[in-house]
């Protein structure tokens, strides 16, 4: 295969520019000076060079994006690409940071997934309250050059499981935004009841640089199990927390300090957001930026979060809080989600609290081993293996609460709906 | 024919009625919802486990064949 256009040498990429748009949206001018224009590529070269490439999802599965494209290239009356720009975990800042900032690049992906799928129509649905991102879209959309296929812009409600994507299709097609009981999956039955394929932003984002430099270029960074770039959205105990863009293969440590570093030492960091696992800060520093290290410590990157804990931070008291939003934000469809998630975000509170005997522990465990994947969605899921390393990390703590005897300050995680951070441009360069 | 039982969480109303038919593979949590044993319904409950799908009031067990 030929033709591919020199790529940027080195980070950032998805990134690359953002520094000069005075932050607004990148124009289509400068998109265009940035990244050069986007070539044309069949269906089958470019989804192998995705594939080649080893692209996986960004929305937290890792599901291989060729995968993907490939099993939905071969469905019949494919509705739509689906841009997935929910965003609903508290935490995370990439997603409208791509869309508010770098539409282009991620309309870009849209169109050539729909065009290597055969979709008639792509649809970017966000956020109601992320009107940076509605504008920059409608902004960017008012004057590209006529896209070869509509692209729809969709503003739905924003609960923590709104962007699960079963509950994605569900608002698109019944104007409820709930998860479904599955299969059958969008990629079987989803949006109009027929296949529909849904991703991410920054997999988009990323299948539009592929497409432009292939994927030798986009191997250059990274492992050979994780190549290319992630964004990776840093915050609590860091001096500047925001949205980085880091190779994979990157030390824990070089995260942080890309963050600006710890403003105190640090006690453990979450790994994957709120349905992540949280990791003992000296055990996490010893990590990099990979699957293969996450996976040994149990957790994954998931949508790409980072929250640094400090010491003088209590983690069983952030824990508490983030358990009982996560029991709040329950679709309370599914009976073990919603009365399981609630007994457990009780009983954790009331450990935090110190009105608990360490005995609640074990009725706590058992809940969550019998509330794993008993909800028609992941979020049962998501929600007990925070709360299990919450234990594993800061059960040693729990005898300490009970005996009145934790200093530490009160709790500031991100809760209750999106939290706009303050978002920063990678400073690292190979 | 080898089949497996599976519950949709969603249309699960905390009746109980499987678990009182089938209590080999099918026990209640502490809120009266259905913990199924998803491994492969052995030979002789095949028939137990068709009745309890079939009086399931919000028809919520299936019975899926491999």
């Amino acid at each position: 295969m030929s033709g591919w256009l020199e790529g940027h040498p080195g980070l950032p990429r998805l990134l690359a520019g953002l520094e000069n748009t005075g932050g607004g949206p990148m124009t289509l001018a400068e998109h265009s000076r940035v990244h050069g224009e986007l070539p044309r590529r069949s269906a089958s070269e470019l989804i192998g060079a995705i594939e080649r490439s080893g692209l996986r999802g960004r929305g937290g599965a890792d599901f291989p994006t060729a995968q993907k494209l490939r099993t939905l290239a071969g469905a019949k009356r494919v509705s739509a690409v689906v841009v997935n720009g929910s965003e609903t975990e508290p935490a995370s800042g990439k997603d409208r940071l791509l869309l508010s900032r770098l539409p282009h690049l991620v309309l870009d992906g849209a169109m050539l997934a729909a065009q290597a799928v055969g979709a008639p129509e792509v649809i970017v649905q966000i956020g109601k309250s992320t009107l940076g991102s509605l504008q920059a879209l409608e902004g960017a959309l008012a004057v590209r050059p006529v896209d070869p296929v509509p692209v729809h812009l969709v503003a739905a409600p924003e609960g923590y499981v709104a962007g699960e994507e079963s509950a994605v299709m569900h608002y698109l097609n019944d104007g409820r935004p709930l998860p479904t009981f599955v299969p059958p999956r969008p990629f079987q039955r989803g949006f109009r009841g027929r296949p529909t394929l849904i991703q991410n932003p920054e997999t988009l984002a990323q299948v539009a640089l592929v497409a432009r430099f292939g994927e030798r270029w986009y191997r250059e960074l990274g492992t050979d199990a994780d190549p290319g770039s992630a964004l990776v959205t840093i915050s609590g105990a860091v001096a500047a927390p925001g949205v980085y863009e880091l190779a994979f293969g990157t030390p824990m440590t070089d995260l942080v300090e890309a963050a600006g570093g710890a403003t105190e030492p640090m006690r453990a960091l979450l790994v994957g957001g709120y349905f992540g696992t949280w990791v003992d800060a000296v055990q996490a520093m010893r990590l990099r930026l990979a699957r293969e290290d996450l996976r040994s410590v149990g957790c994954s990157l998931g949508s790409g979060v980072l929250i640094v804990l400090g010491q003088s931070e209590c983690g069983l008291h952030e824990s508490a809080r983030v358990i009982d939003y996560l029991a709040r934000q329950s679709a309370h469809q599914c009976g073990p989600c919603t009365y399981g998630l609630r007994a457990i975000a009780d009983s954790v509170g009331a450990l935090a609290a110190g009105v608990a005997h360490e005995r609640e522990r074990d009725r706590v465990l058992r809940w969550v081993a019998e509330v794993r994947g008993r909800g028609a969605c992941h979020h049962p899921d998501g929600a007990v293996r925070f709360v299990t390393s919450a234990l594993a990390v800061f059960g040693k703590e729990i005898e300490s609460h009970r005996r009145g005897r934790c200093g530490a300050r009160p709790a500031r995680l991100p809760i209750g709906g999106p939290t706009v951070r303050q978002t920063a441009v990678a400073a690292r360069r190979q | 024919m080898s089949a497996r039982l599976r519950v949709n969480p969603i249309a699960c109303e905390a009746h109980g009625l499987c678990a009182e038919l089938l209590p080999e593979l099918i026990r209640l949590d502490d809120w009266g919802y259905p913990i199924i044993d998803e491994s492969e319904v052995p030979r002789e409950l095949l028939g137990l486990a068709q009745r309890a799908v079939d009086v399931c009031p919000t028809l919520a067990l299936l019975l899926d064949e491999d």
